[in-house]
């Protein structure tokens, strides 16, 4: 099993979700998150003062997938949240121990 | 009396001017998601800020220069009964002191009504494109018409107007058009000024599939109270006839807040019936439903029918309020549905039940609600033509509305740099949330 997790930028989100429904995936979790990469930061004027903003705000994706599905996932969310400006995000990908249904206890590939 | 009179024309026009803000404003401004309530807001208050300024300039001249029921109305500057010259009394210069009160007045009417627009276009309009589109949209829907209506123009009872053209009278027309306050003027106008440019800007990303339910109702509801309290001044104040100041304050009074209790109830009754429950949001819609369809109506009913009128305006804008999901245009906030729709069952409703055997239900035969619908027909025309030249003409220059990006981010940081509810303590929480209350078959965790 794999954890396919992804930071992309908030206007793709529906995007995302709807490629990744439309693929089969039946649930992920997902958050509102802040963070900079090579985009950095920028800066904000307000009231005539001016402000170093260093964190850009992003959504992250977490779906715990089998082995095999890892790679189509990850194409499907680097095709579908790229806009080719710097700021897009990543996607990465980890192995997974093992997993639990905590309804039921069912385990690994039964569980998810 | 005079004194009584002009004092309470002055509350009026202060008690208008309290509907677009903040009455209007939170209404609004409640409705729409937590990362737009800001510039919802600023869309009114930039309309105040605007229109205040175009009114004393050239728009009570467009309006009332030649109107001879104003002290100083003189003839010769009137565009074949459309509008008068813009110039006349420019910055109001030569304008009679005497008419201050009435500038006042009507200058809050003009600052609404481009206000209301704002509700159709919530979220992604350009807040530069919404600066230049109210002051030419006031010049060549609002002005036009206010003159049309109340100022002695083509949709009044004068010779050769559209309702002596259909039943003329002994010089002038037989049935004279009834628009007490503003149903033509204000609320078809607006209405369909909304639809026109919500056709033009566009659906909202996610429009139909995200909830996109109300972000404030308390907000909402407190705006709407402050909508039915500023309408006694929108109202009470159009008895514009010292004569009728005794004997119509208080009907109108009346009139206005059973037509309003007689809609929200209305209003809920179809909710309860149609989704299970009864919601707040109807409760300030169907509260707005009402006023809206009384005010051409209000001093032309008695409290029976005004109660009458206000049920069915209630219960209709319940209904027509979902059109736009059906017919997938966007008018985010309803102004179609209650100011289009509310305008119109007020405009012909009371040809339906006008006082003084004046109505088709009240002895008065067909004429009057021939001349109202006609005279309604002409100003949705009328709003659609000028509000399609601005909308086309800003599109294809500025245009109309933010990328997609920016609207996803949210309009209130994007165009003002602000958030309304900044709990965050790092620098990038302060922006409103991005995710939508979360649609089928994801689970949202924030």
């Amino acid at each position: 099993m794999k954890l396919v997790t992804a930071v992309i930028k908030p206007h793709k989100w529906e995007d995302v979700r709807e490629a990744l429904e439309t693929f089969g995936v039946t649930g992920m979790t997902v958050s509102e998150v802040s963070g900079y990469g090579r985009q950095k930061g920028h800066t904000e004027v307000y009231r005539g003062a001016e402000y170093d903003i260093a964190l850009v705000p992003k959504i992250r994706i977490e779906i715990v997938v089998d082995d095999g599905d890892a790679e189509d996932i990850v194409g499907i969310i680097t095709k579908t949240a790229q806009t080719g400006r710097i700021g897009d995000g990543k996607v990465w990908v980890s192995p997974i121990e093992t997993v639990i249904r905590v309804r039921t206890g069912d385990k690994d590939a039964a569980a998810l | 009396m005079e004194n009584g009179y002009y004092t309470w024309m002055l509350v009026s026009s202060s008690l208008v001017l309290l509907m677009t803000a903040p009455g209007l404003a939170l209404f609004y401004g409640g409705m729409s998601r937590s990362k737009s309530v800001l510039n919802m807001m600023m869309m009114s208050f930039s309309a105040l800020g605007i229109v205040g300024i175009v009114y004393a300039l050239w728009g009570w001249s467009m309006s009332y220069s030649t109107t001879a029921a104003t002290v100083d109305g003189e003839t010769g500057g009137e565009v074949a009964k459309l509008f008068s010259n813009p110039f006349t009394q420019f910055g109001l210069e030569s304008t009679d002191p005497a008419n201050y009160v009435f500038v006042a007045f009507q200058m809050t009417f003009a600052v609404i009504t481009a206000a209301l627009i704002s509700g159709a276009v919530a979220d992604r309009m350009k807040f530069s494109a919404w600066l230049v589109f109210v002051p030419v949209w006031v010049t060549l829907s609002y002005f036009p018409l206010a003159h049309m209506v109340w100022g002695g123009g083509f949709l009044s009872d004068v010779q050769n107007g559209l309702a002596d053209l259909l039943f003329s009278g002994d010089g002038a027309a037989e049935v004279a058009p009834i628009d007490y306050a503003g149903g033509t003027v204000v609320h078809i106008n607006a209405g369909v000024a909304g639809l026109v440019l919500a056709l033009l800007v566009g659906r909202r990303i996610g429009f139909g599939k995200e909830p996109m339910k109300p972000h404030n109702l308390t907000l909402t509801m407190i705006g709407a109270g402050l909508l039915w309290f500023g309408w006694f001044g929108f109202n009470v104040g159009s008895i514009v006839n010292l004569d009728d100041y005794t004997t119509e304050t208080g009907l109108v009074w009346l009139n206005t807040t059973l037509a309003t209790c007689a809609a929200m109830l209305g209003w809920l009754v179809v909710e309860k019936i149609r989704d299970g429950k009864s919601t707040s949001l109807g409760a300030a819609s169907g509260v707005v439903a009402g006023l809206v369809a009384i005010t051409p109506a209000c001093g032309n009913l008695v409290p029976w029918s005004a109660m009458v009128l206000g049920v069915v305006a209630g219960m209709l804008c319940a209904l027509a309020v979902g059109l736009k999901y059906r017919w997938n245009y966007d008018d985010s906030l309803d102004v179609v549905g209650v100011h289009l729709v509310g305008g119109l069952v007020g405009t012909i409703g009371v040809g339906f039940l006008a006082s003084n055997e004046g109505g088709l239900l009240t002895g008065g035969g067909a004429k009057q609600l021939v001349v109202q619908v006609c005279v309604a027909l002409f100003a949705m025309l009328w709003s659609a033509v000028a509000t399609l030249l601005v909308g086309l003409a800003i599109k294809y220059t500025m245009g109309l509305r933010l990328d997609d990006e920016a609207e996803v981010e949210g309009i209130d940081f994007i165009e003002h740099g602000e958030s309304a509810y900044d709990l965050g303590t790092s620098g990038g929480a302060r922006r409103a949330s991005v995710l939508g209350s979360g649609s089928t078959a994801t689970e949202v965790s924030a």
